[in-house]
């Protein structure tokens, strides 16, 4: 049985340490947070300003200066920190972000990272992705293992313009998750789905990867 | 209030733009989704009427609130942005071909607008490197990482919002309306602030200011803000499942 949205984002939740810094993007990156385990610290950044993000506020105290990426409303922490959208990408792009969690349309199997823009459709913007995979220091996606209509997502080349190049350390899918040790190496997959064969992956894998 | 800086606080948006906004100006207005938008000097702008202006703003605001409005009387003739969600006009006019539109990474834009305000021309960012973002950019490899050249950017006039001002320009943000404010202060040719509190100056903690008055040459005090959120989430005050972090 494939995994579930619940499940992808437990996995990547497992990808964590105490003391990370941590940037989660839009849909099921963010339930990543309800994952992290108990007594480990890790620190959320929000790329609009915000170190030490806190769970959404109580019922009667939203606050409409307070929000996260998504705009949605969102409460601090005693550690929290607030600063401008130079410094927050300056952290981002020097590096000091340990992880990202990241949806995807496309993943090549050099690491290729498409997930902002399909050519013919409304476009709404990169927003802060390609400073993201450029800069943190381990960027893990989770994506469906194929698109709704069954077309393969994980692929030998991105047919989508790039988010960015050579830049996904870890891809966690509905059936499998692929691994490599360095952005010089190719994937491994090292883990599948319960009841899912490694056959059933290959068919729909047109990346190659180290089985 | 001191004599010596009262020059620079107007009685209200619309007078503070009044001699200084021209048709085919480059503005810069702060903001990130609904979250620190200078609000009343965009409704100024709006009230002004001037047109074919260049919008440098990380969004295209929502269809009733920031930029929105502004794109409805088709004053603005193109948006340097981020991401443009969540707006039915500025897609509408976008695919009609009426509105320009430069899409830059965030991390970039924010940079860019930063660079220009530091006197800096450009940098190297291996942001969109490999990417569409890169196209016609000058790039240079170093230690096999490739870099793109990306130039700052200068605003005629930048218009930002804060929490607290004193007459003398400086600025206080709170919590996530900081945002593109204070790179936006430093990066406008003139930077007309709107606060919600406008104090005498003496009464903000020299320690605490964000944007040191010198970027700031108009300050007006701010009315009307009804605290218009995007997204509303919240979770039970008792009782209910342990929260979701968003």
């Amino acid at each position: 049985m494939p995994w579930s949205r619940e499940d992808l984002a437990a996995r990547a939740a497992r990808e964590l340490a105490d003391g990370f810094y941590v940037n989660l993007g839009i849909g099921i990156p963010t339930l990543v947070a309800n994952y992290i385990a108990p007594g480990m610290t890790v620190v959320l950044q929000s790329e609009n300003g915000m170190l030490g993000m806190g769970p959404f506020p109580y019922d009667g105290d939203e606050d409409p200066d307070l929000i996260n990426a998504g705009k949605q409303t969102i409460s601090e922490l005693p550690s929290s920190s607030y600063f401008s959208s130079s410094d927050s990408f300056a952290m981002i792009r020097g590096g000091h972000i340990d992880l990202s969690v990241l949806g995807a349309m496309e993943v090549s199997e050099g690491g290729d990272l498409a997930n902002w823009m399909v050519p013919g459709k409304v476009v709404k913007g990169m927003g802060g992705a390609m400073d993201l995979v450029a800069g943190v220091k381990r960027v893990v996606v989770v994506m469906e293992h194929t698109a709704k209509d069954g077309a393969p997502k994980f692929k030998r080349s991105c047919d989508l313009p790039l988010t960015g190049a050579n830049v996904v350390d870890l891809l966690i899918t509905d059936l499998a998750v692929f691994s490599r040790p360095s952005r010089r190496e190719p994937f491994r997959i090292v883990e599948s789905a319960p009841g899912i064969s490694r056959a059933e992956i290959r068919e729909k894998t047109p990346a190659r990867y180290i089985e | 209030m001191p004599p010596a800086m009262s020059s620079k606080v107007y009685p209200d948006a619309t007078s503070a733009l009044r001699d200084i906004l021209r048709d085919r100006m480059t503005l810069m207005a702060g903001g990130f989704g609904a979250c620190g938008v200078p609000e009343n000097l965009i409704a100024a702008v709006r009230e002004l009427g001037c047109s074919g202006l260049t919008v440098v703003s990380n969004n295209a605001g929502l269809d009733d609130f920031g930029l929105g409005p502004l794109l409805k009387t088709r004053q603005i003739r193109k948006m340097i942005s981020s991401y443009v969600g969540e707006n039915k006009e500025f897609e509408r006019q976008y695919l009609a071909g009426e509105l320009e539109l430069e899409f830059n990474p965030q991390g970039t834009l924010a940079e860019r607008i930063r660079a220009g305000g530091a006197g800096i021309y450009g940098f190297y960012t291996r942001t969109g490197a490999g990417t569409l973002v890169a196209e016609g950019k000058e790039q240079r490899v170093v230690d096999g990482e490739t870099y793109v050249l990306e130039t700052g950017l200068v605003a005629d006039i930048s218009l930002v919002k804060a929490w607290k001002g004193d007459t003398a320009g400086n600025l206080v943000y709170r919590k996530t309306a900081r945002n593109f404010n204070p790179p936006m202060a430093t990066a406008g040719r003139i930077t007309v602030a709107e606060v919600e509190h406008l104090v005498p100056a003496g009464e903000l903690d020299p320690d605490q200011i964000h944007t040191p008055g010198i970027y700031v040459k108009r300050i007006v005090q701010g009315k009307g803000y009804a605290g218009y959120i995007e997204k509303r989430t919240v979770r039970p005050r008792a009782g209910g499942v342990d929260a979701v972090v968003a």
